[in-house]
């Protein structure tokens, strides 16, 4: 019964969409995630900084119900998806959306067969009623008339606009996004940014970006959240994070090296140094 | 001590990967049975696209593979029998062999090669590229979608090429016996049904579903059980072949042996 009673923060207009509490996850003996907390409100595009490693991406494939936490809560439309089973949380992600870093669309279908999946997979719909949907989805990410197209026949930005296309298939309430940028030229990746706010401002959806380009972040979010070696460091506004004068934060945004590797002499050294872990020394590898 | 550790930790080892397993395979057997009383009946179109796969690919380079091992057996059976003048003897020799042990065996063999190795490469890849995630977070079963269909698949598609195995088997015996052993085809034939009960042939079936279920259970596990990185792809399906061919043979000894005791033959 105790349960019951923690789904109170339910679906209301001034709840937070997302709710985050004190999230922890282990990959095996390993913390990856050191309790993060966090709110997204409805409507609002959040974007989660990190360098690789951060532990951003493990974040992400949490609140998909990919990882199970090892401890915390994670409130999505007013359940915590981490006591959910498995039939539980199919309910609810049949109302979220999520477009991968490799758009991981099926190679075997043509995109609108991809498209149409979680319909003909969820939905009573009449064939004639999905095909109608399935244009419509692709005219909105603009790839009218590529229904009949396979995977391997499109761009990689086509190819990361028809997963988009796929995540909104079931009109989803929150849109999560892998690295949307990633492998893209800076004109693609700009055209997959502008999608982005395109679906915010026509849908009011909830939208959560993981990614570390900071163009594409300070374009697209209204707050961001940057994460380091699996804990939160900053979250604000644009203007907050670059106001900020935290070091963290400061070396992220200015893109400044790690130290042990800022200057060139350094870098040498710590190539050519023979007591390296994992470089072994020719004396040792003889003996 | 440091052996005996070892040995039984490849032991329990061994036993939870035939959980892991029967888990799988339970889970399939499941959706396909269970699922459409739920609403979610499993897609037969994939699962007559396997079955083609699976089955109807498999025909020409089985007939050909089952006719020489016919052959082979006819001769080897032949150098002893002729010893005692008998020679007529041939046509039970490899009929028997075919239908209780060869046929089931070498069918699995090569559908290991095909399709066991083509599971885990797909699921593999799939694993690889996110399309098993996605599917997930599409509350998309990848057992039910992807899993199931290829189980129903091998356990139709098994028996029907070990019929065609066996019977691919026989002819190539017939061609030593009508060459060599002064059979016409006719009498060949018959003598090959005479020495045949429906047990012999029987008996292989339950094999060949028995191997159907280990070479996609191995398969399907292989390709899933992949982890980042492509060249893992690679290693999934050499393990899954490897893997398979072991199974095969210890289910293999399993059946024999339980028939033997239970067919007092």
């Amino acid at each position: 019964m105790a349960l019951v009673e923690q789904t109170t923060p339910d679906t209301t207009q001034n709840e937070p969409m997302i709710s985050v509490r004190d999230l922890r996850v282990n990959y095996g003996e390993r913390e990856i995630l050191h309790g993060i907390s966090f709110d997204v409100q409805r409507g609002e595009t959040i974007a989660i900084l990190g360098g690789s490693g951060s532990g951003k991406s493990t974040l992400l494939r949490t609140m998909v119900g990919l990882e199970r936490p090892t401890s915390g809560q994670i409130w999505l439309r007013g359940k915590n998806i981490a006591v959910l089973s498995r039939s539980e949380m199919d309910e609810v992600r049949k109302k979220i959306g999520m477009s991968f870093q490799g758009s991981a669309l099926f190679g075997s279908m043509t995109v609108g067969e991809n498209v149409a999946l979680p319909l003909r997979e969820h939905t009573q719909l009449e064939d004639s009623t999905i095909e109608i949907i399935l244009r419509l989805k692709l005219d909105q990410v603009g790839l009218a008339g590529f229904e009949y197209y396979m995977p391997s026949e499109l761009s990689g930005g086509m190819k990361k606009r028809a997963a988009v296309a796929r995540a909104l298939a079931m009109d989803p309430e929150i849109l999560f996004f892998d690295e949307p940028s990633a492998g893209l030229d800076p004109i693609i990746a700009a055209g997959i940014d502008h999608l982005i706010l395109q679906l915010k401002k026509a849908f009011r959806m909830t939208i959560m970006v993981v990614t570390h380009e900071l163009a594409s972040a300070f374009l697209i979010a209204d707050r961001m959240v940057l994460i380091d070696k699996g804990n939160i460091v900053a979250i604000g506004t644009k203007e907050e994070m670059q106001a900020s004068r935290q070091p963290r934060v400061r070396q992220f945004l200015d893109r400044v090296a790690e130290p042990e590797v800022e200057q060139e002499m350094d870098y040498l050294q710590m190539l050519t140094a023979s007591d390296r872990p994992g470089r072994r020394s020719p004396d040792r590898k003889r003996g | 001590m440091e052996l005996t550790s070892q040995v039984g930790g490849t032991v329990t080892g061994g036993l939870a990967y035939v959980g892991e397993l029967a888990a799988l395979g339970g889970r399939a057997v499941y959706v396909t049975l269970v699922g459409p009383f739920r609403g979610r009946p499993i897609r037969l179109q994939r699962a007559i696209a396997q079955a083609m796969a699976v089955g109807v690919g498999a025909l020409p380079i089985l007939s050909l593979i089952t006719f020489f091992i016919g052959l082979i057996l006819a001769l080897q059976s032949a150098y002893e029998l002729r010893k005692f003048g008998a020679l007529s003897y041939v046509a039970g020799a490899v009929a028997l062999s075919m239908t209780r042990e060869l046929g089931p065996l070498i069918t699995a063999i090569l559908v290991i090669g095909r399709s066991g190795s083509a599971f885990a490469a797909e699921l593999g890849t799939m694993r690889v590229t996110e399309e098993i995630d996605a599917m997930e977070t599409m509350a998309i079963d990848p057992v039910h979608f992807l899993v199931a269909p290829k189980f129903l698949a091998m356990i139709i598609m098994m028996p029907c090429l070990t019929i065609w195995a066996n019977a691919m088997g026989i002819v190539g015996g017939g061609l030593f016996g009508v060459a060599q052993a002064d059979f016409t085809w006719p009498r060949y034939l018959q003598a090959s049904m005479d020495a045949l009960y429906m047990r012999d042939i029987v008996t292989g079936l339950i094999k060949s579903v028995m191997f159907g279920i280990t070479i996609t259970a191995v398969g399907c596990h292989e390709g899933l059980a992949t982890t980042a990185g492509p060249e893992q792809v690679g290693r999934s399906t050499t393990r899954a072949v490897v893997i398979s061919i072991f199974l095969v043979i210890a289910v293999d000894l399993v059946f024999t042996a339980l028939f033997f005791f239970l067919g007092g033959s």
